[in-house]
């Protein structure tokens, strides 16, 4: 039988980068296939080929055996390709089932659409495949791994059989990522083929049938899941060891950085989301905040850096009240932020890099001061965040879409830490890092802390978390209902505190 | 060296490509194409036709820049139109009303009119920020309330109070010859022969280059300018990085408004007030020369010269006959569509080539490795 898809000597250049160099990739039917690699491997690469948005510059891909060309997704999609992005592409305002028709409406003569056809249709797609998702539920109201159940259910019905799913893990929570898991063997089951992205080697480990490694555009191996461990694919991918977060010894003082009392947020209906909520980061402290996705913490954040209004309580920094000062007065006070989105809110995407370097701190030596921007200062600081937090760009003109995402997202923490912050609020900073760039990540988020760097630590990853953190508080509907230690909680307690099923008589959170 | 050819291959495409449709669309109207292009480069290689090709681009061009600073940030400011039209009828209104020696009277009037045309865009920002009120709908509205109804009625009241009216002495009340900007005939008469047919070059054109450099500084130089870009990148990223969303498009607009406030100082001028059938619709092209010159300083330029050599080629082409003058409103539109395109297969050509050399930089290294 022929395999699923057959990749033979694909090619792909950039300006300054060749993405893919004669890559070859043979996926089996029914398996399960992973792609890891470094940022900027070329795996998103590889995968928007395979998914018809770019065209390969040289190579040939074979589905079931024929040789297709892809001229647009529409082509992959024919051939019963479908994937689903990093990003999620959901119009929130449409309910389940309109997201999921939306493009390939079953319509009536004059152009109705039949949606009880379409709903009978999605209803056999998630019955035959396991997937349990209400079509009437609107999308803005469904937590992330409900959104991303929606984009598979969308693939599905548009009779996909081969799935690639770029980097589905890096916005879950562990219990999502169970689940997640799940539903791709129940797939596998129905007799469908996945590849998919992650960083997270146990991960790949625990679900792959088999692994190809990607290193500087070339495939590096390619093998079946048998005896394979994480250290082995760490070195295949980085050449190096495999690293922890562990926190070395506490350098937290009696100063305090962040002071939130009795902070309290409601949203456009005046309801609170997030009610009452007090705590305190010292200098040189790590708190990691634990919550499933949707529990207040953007909110928190928000109201932090000043993008959301206080309601009631107050907040200060290093002693001076910011509650009412403006973004721009606070992070000139020196808070430093890695957005939870880096397309969202970390980035200028069709601007350079040394333009995207000085966002946020343009008001600021050596980008520029309150009138006038320093060209050469934003050029040299550049230079000086890609070479310390291994930045890959052939060079800093070109545009920050053009980067992968996780030299992105080493951009934006390079940015924030090179300012010398003394309040560092890092949602998800490692999202979509890989495992070598990450271990550098965390040391450099240590020393700042060595420095007396206060941190808000929002993260998915529970290691990350339990490893960093010099103590933990976990948020649940807005509110703080527990706070733990790291050396003593496991993720799994973790996960129970997160959602709801262990609770601590008073969380109390000084 | 390469890259700037690069770069200069849209802005050639788009030629090519306007001359091939246009010479089409100028054949179905049954003229001559050949003998149409032969009138038009003809009358415009007389000094005179250049004269007047200036005279309409300067306007044009400081119209651009009004419509620019919106478009950096996605603020579509609609109403440059009745921006500057408020702003000529009450600086040339106040004008009239002071004398002044002419290092006094000239700025006064200036100022006047920037700070008229800041005052009636800022309705427009204002309203966005704090009604939610989408600026190409207000700004519409107000290009009416201002043609319509404030001109009208404040010219009719301002009439009234001259002593007697005439034809001649329609419009605002003739400012002193201390408050208009002096031709500039001289200094380009050091270069040329003499201009004739008592053509005057306008002095507005040095304002003009002020306002384009100026826009250059604040794009690449100055602070708010990088906000204002910001903004226009990715409004989130921007106001995660301190940049006040409301604040910026007020500022945004009233600057916007303030250069527009400058478009009507050339027939001030050259009338020496505000005449009763002032030059309508500068606001408008000035939005399709900066489409054109794709809101950039040096762009605008040759754009904004481009239209007031088509705008100026009209009068020939209806006296020889060679095609009807709404053969270059045609002509204009075409040009815009034909940059669209143009830019879009260039930048597509332009990430290919590079490609391709960093590939053979690539195997020249290996093979040295090898
Ligand atoms: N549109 C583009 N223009 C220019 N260069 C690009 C473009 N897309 C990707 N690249 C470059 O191609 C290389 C591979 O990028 P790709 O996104 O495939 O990496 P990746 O393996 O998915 O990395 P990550 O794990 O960080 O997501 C990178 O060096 C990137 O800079
Ligand atoms: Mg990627």
């Amino acid at each position: 039988m022929a395999p699923a898809i057959e990749l033979t000597g694909i090619t792909k250049r950039f300006p300054g980068v060749v993405a893919n160099d004669n890559i070859n990739l043979t996926v089996e039917k029914g398996e399960i296939h992973a792609i890891c690699g470094e940022n900027g491997a070329g795996k998103s690469t590889l995968m928007k080929i395979l998914y018809g948005m770019q065209p390969p510059d040289e190579g040939t891909m074979k589905v079931h055996g024929d040789v297709v060309e892809f001229g647009s997704p529409t082509d992959a999609i024919d051939r019963g390709i479908g994937m689903v992005h990093q990003h999620f592409m959901l119009a929130d305002q449409l309910t389940v089932l309109e997201n999921v028709i939306l493009g390939a409406e079953p319509t009536a003569a004059g152009g109705v659409i039949k949606f009880s056809e379409a709903e009978a249709h999605l209803a056999r797609v998630a019955e035959d495949y396991g997937l349990t998702i209400d079509p009437d539920d609107m999308v803005e109201t469904l937590e992330v791994g409900e959104r991303q159940r929606v984009e598979i259910i969308k693939v599905l019905y548009r009779g996909a059989e081969i799935l690639i799913l770029d980097e589905p893990t890096a916005v879950l929570v562990p219990q999502e990522v169970e689940a997640l898991f799940e539903n791709m063997r129940e797939l596998k089951e129905g007799g469908a083929t996945i590849i998919f992205i992650d960083h997270k080697l146990d991960e790949v480990l625990e679900i792959s049938d088999s692994i190809t490694v990607l290193r500087h555009g070339k495939t590096v191996a390619s093998m079946p899941n048998d005896g394979v461990t994480a250290h082995d694919l760490a070195e295949l991918m980085v050449g190096s060891e495999l690293p922890t977060p562990e926190t070395a010894e506490s350098t937290v003082t009696e100063r305090v950085g962040l002071d939130i009392s009795a902070v309290t947020v409601v949203d456009d209906d005046r309801r609170p989301v997030i009610e009452n909520i007090s705590l305190r980061i010292h200098e040189g402290e790590i708190l990691g905040i634990a919550g499933v996705e949707g529990n207040g913490q953007s909110e928190l954040v928000d109201a932090i850096i000043g993008t959301a209004a206080v309601t009631a309580g107050s907040i200060s920094l290093q002693g001076l009240d910011i509650t009412n000062l403006s973004v721009r007065k606070r992070r000139e006070a020196g808070i430093g932020y890695v957005p939870e989105d880096r397309h969202h809110e970390g980035l200028m995407l069709d601007a350079p890099l040394w333009e995207n370097a000085a966002l946020g701190h343009q008001t600021q030596a050596p980008y520029g001061s309150r009138w006038l921007m320093n060209r050469s200062g934003m050029r040299s600081q550049t230079e000086t965040i890609k070479d310390e937090f291994d930045v890959r760009t052939p060079n800093i003109d070109v545009s920050a879409h053009a980067l992968s995402g996780g030299n992105q997202q080493k951009l934006i923490i390079g940015r924030e830490l090179t300012a010398d912050p003394s309040l560092l609020i890092a949602a998800h900073p490692t999202r979509g890092i890989d495992v070598g760039a990450q271990a550098a990540v965390w040391e450099q988020i240590r020393d700042a802390r060595a420095a007396g760097l206060a941190t808000l630590l929002i993260s998915a990853d529970l290691d990350e978390l339990i490893g960093l953190s010099d103590s933990i508080v976990v948020m649940l509907r807005g509110r703080l209902v527990a706070r733990l230690q790291p050396d003593e909680v496991t993720p799994r307690d973790l996960g129970a505190y997160m959602t709801g099923a262990a609770t601590q008589e008073t969380a109390e959170v000084h | 060296m390469r890259k700037f050819l690069f770069s200069l291959s849209a802005p050639v495409g788009a030629f090519v490509l306007t001359l091939v449709i246009s010479s089409i669309a100028l054949w179905a109207f049954g003229s001559n194409p050949f003998a149409a292009y032969g009138d038009m480069l003809g009358h415009a290689s007389k000094l005179e036709t250049q004269v007047d090709i200036l005279n309409r681009a300067t306007p044009l061009y400081i119209s651009a820049v009004a419509a620019a600073i919106g478009f950096r940030m996605n603020l579509f400011n609609i109403g440059v139109e009745g921006q500057y039209l408020f702003a000529f009828l009450i600086a040339a209104q106040v004008g009239s009303l002071v004398s002044l020696p002419a290092v006094l009277h000239i700025p006064l009037i200036m100022i006047v009119a920037m700070a008229t045309g800041a005052f009636y865009a800022g309705i427009a920002g204002v309203l966005k920020v704090t009604r939610g009120v989408n600026e190409v709908i207000s700004t519409i509205m107000l290009n009416s309330i201002a043609v319509a109804g404030l001109i009208a009625w404040l010219q009719q009241r301002w009439q009234a109070e001259q002593e007697e009216f005439t034809s001649t002495t329609l419009g605002t009340n003739p400012i002193d010859e201390s408050g208009l900007i002096p031709h500039i005939n001289g200094i380009v008469e050091i270069f040329t022969r003499e201009i004739g047919q008592g053509k005057e070059l306008t002095g507005v054109l040095l304002v003009a280059i002020c306002v384009g450099v100026a826009y250059h500084l604040l794009l690449t130089r100055m602070r708010f300018g990088f906000d204002l870009r910001a903004s226009g990148l990715n409004p989130f990223a921007a106001r995660a990085g301190g940049v006040p969303p409301k604040r910026m498009i007020v500022a945004a607009m009233v600057l916007s408004g303030a250069v527009a406030g400058l478009i009507g100082l050339v027939e001030l001028s050259e009338k020496g007030k505000f005449p009763p059938n002032a030059i309508q619709g500068l606001g408008f092209a000035g939005i399709a020369v900066a489409l054109l010159g794709r809101n950039h300083p040096g762009g605008m330029v040759f754009s904004a010269l481009l239209f007031a050599f088509l705008d100026v080629s009209a009068g020939i082409l209806q006296n020889t006959e060679a095609a009807t003058k709404e053969i270059v409103n045609i002509m204009q539109g075409i040009v815009l569509l034909a940059a669209v395109v143009a830019y879009g297969i260039s930048k597509r050509f332009q990430e290919r080539e590079e490609a391709r050399e960093t590939a053979e930089a690539l195997r020249a290294e290996q093979g040295v490795m090898a």
